[in-house]
């Protein structure tokens, strides 16, 4: 049975830094395009999003595989897409907003697509804070509770992006996300809940 | 009259931009690029070069405003009909055939009739203009047009006491225009104006760019420009201009009603439902190094505009 060592850790941390590093490198060059503070807001929100089905993606794939491993990748896919999810607030905070709190206040209250894109940050950030195994430890059953805001996280998501997309009057993209993000949500409920239950089935097939 | 200041030389205000300095950098790019795998926009921007000169006279309309960077103008901007993206119109636009060319003027009009672009061309002699764009996104350029009144075409055609309003219809042809396989608005692209609009000595009937024929990805081969509304106001590729009686069910409006007007004067005090218009980045100005700047009453051109809605609540008549 192959094993998730500290090569495939370090595979995924690089690649994970992969988008981080396109964008330095983009910046550098002047190839950013014409707006690039837009360039770097879409590409951050785009890998968070992205990062978070990941995450979720990880215990479908561990069943289907059989690999169990596969769950300690789970924690750095995890905390990379709330690295870029930092990233990504904190280019509107700064280069969008230039720190106006009054502006970025009103944002919030009064615009559905930043209020869902902020409270999918803030739902992350309670997440990121106990990822350690010590937290892990302290919070035993608790911490799994928790750790299930991971599935408001995806939803958020994917409402900030469709509710930005709207008024562009094209959701292709926010439509591949939300189905992606349905799928993975119905795998977890059929698993959880349904009578032939996929875990149960995986797990003798695995076993 | 609007204020103007005195400038020294009779230059073209294009030939002092910095159009020689992107074709310097382009060629740098070019080269940079063989050795990148992401190169977006190159291929669309070899376009711009070679393209047929269309100088046009300095006019007094024209902002002294440091104009948008050639490149940035053409690479990055809304033209639904080649994609939504706003890199989509240069990388797609090259399948639009833009002669022959010609523009039906009909409606309430005592000489309905057609227009060939070379007529176009020479309605009266061509002018720079020099005008901000502020895009309803939130974003603006400082573009140098070249064109002429819209109002020399329409004495042409002699509107009758109906014509209350003109609407502006973009050429819908799938064969050339891939955009139109998607259902995101619905096709043909009209716009609309009130016909003192219409008339009113900013609103440019435009055929170029940068003292060049327009880009296609940019509206070619003739296109409206109207600088104190957001930009989707400036219909691109006219085909069609029709005189009517009754405000015209423009395709944004259409599309969302509650977001888009029939007016769209550009109006920081009027926010979309979803972002405010308050501000906006300059593009090739504000962004990582500077901050936005204030959106101004009428895109500034209050002066010459505000007269026209006297009376009018402007965030009723949005």
């Amino acid at each position: 049975m192959p094993t998730v060592g500290t090569v495939h850790k370090a595979t995924l941390f690089v690649l994970c830094l992969v988008p981080f590093v396109r964008l330095l490198v983009l910046g550098g060059l002047d190839r950013l395009g014409a707006n690039p503070v837009e360039f770097v807001t879409r590409s951050t929100g785009t890998w968070t999003l992205v990062l978070v089905c990941a995450t979720l993606a990880v215990s479908p794939l561990r069943r289907l595989t059989g690999i169990s491993a596969l769950l300690r990748l789970r924690r750095m896919l995890g905390l990379f897409a709330f690295a870029y999810g930092c990233l990504h607030l904190s280019t509107y905070v700064w280069f969008d907003q230039w720190f106006d709190w009054a502006a970025i206040g009103a944002d919030i209250v009064k615009r559905p697509f930043i209020f869902a894109g902020f409270a999918a940050w803030l739902a992350m950030l309670p997440l990121a804070l106990t990822s350690t195994d010590a937290m892990m430890r302290r919070l035993g059953r608790r911490w799994g509770l928790l750790h299930r805001a991971v599935y408001g996280v995806a939803v958020l998501g994917v409402l900030h992006l469709w509710w930005h997309k709207a008024g562009k009057n094209d959701l292709f993209e926010p439509l591949v996300y939300a189905i992606v993000v349905a799928l993975l949500l119905a795998w977890r409920m059929r698993a959880r809940f349904g009578p032939a239950g996929a875990y149960r089935g995986s797990r003798r097939s695995s076993a | 009259m609007p204020k103007r200041h005195f400038r020294a030389d009779d230059l073209l205000p294009s030939e002092i931009t910095p159009r020689h300095v992107f074709e310097q950098r382009r060629r740098l790019l070019k080269s940079a690029a063989a050795g990148l795998a992401f190169a977006p926009g190159v291929d669309a921007l070899a376009q711009g070069a070679g393209a047929q000169k269309l100088p046009g006279r300095q006019s007094g309309l024209s902002t002294m405003e440091k104009t948008t960077p050639y490149k940035d103008v053409v690479s990055y901007n809304n033209f639904y009909e080649f994609g939504t993206e706003k890199d989509d119109p240069a990388r797609n636009a090259h399948t639009l055939k833009t002669r022959p060319w010609t523009v039906k003027v009909e409606g309430e009009v005592l000489k309905p009739r057609e227009f060939d672009i070379d007529e176009l061309l020479t309605l009266a002699p061509l002018e720079e203009r020099i005008y901000r764009l502020r895009c309803v996104e939130g974003w603006s350029m400082v573009i140098p047009w070249v064109g002429v009144p819209l109002s020399e075409l329409i004495r042409r055609v002699e509107p009758t006491g109906n014509a209350k309003y003109v609407e502006f219809v973009t050429l819908a042809d799938r064969a050339q225009m891939p955009g139109l396989s998607s259902p995101v608005l619905s096709w043909p692209y009209v716009e609309g104006l009130r016909i003192d609009e219409a008339n009113h000595p900013l609103t440019l009937l435009t055929m170029g760019l940068y003292g060049e024929v327009l880009p296609k990805q940019s509206g070619a081969p003739v296109r409206i420009v109207v600088p104190w509304k957001y930009g989707f106001k400036s219909g691109k590729s006219i085909v069609r201009i029709r005189f009517v009686e009754k405000q015209p069910i423009t395709s944004w409006n259409r599309a969302a009603p509650q977001e888009y007007g029939f007016y769209s004067n550009v109006n920081p005090d009027v926010s979309h439902p979803r972002w405010s218009q308050a501000t906006e980045r300059r593009i090739g100005e504000d962004g990582f190094l500077q901050r936005k700047r204030k959106t101004l009453m009428f895109n500034g051109y209050g002066e010459q505009v505000a007269s026209l809605y006297a009376g009018m609540d402007l965030k009723r008549f949005f």
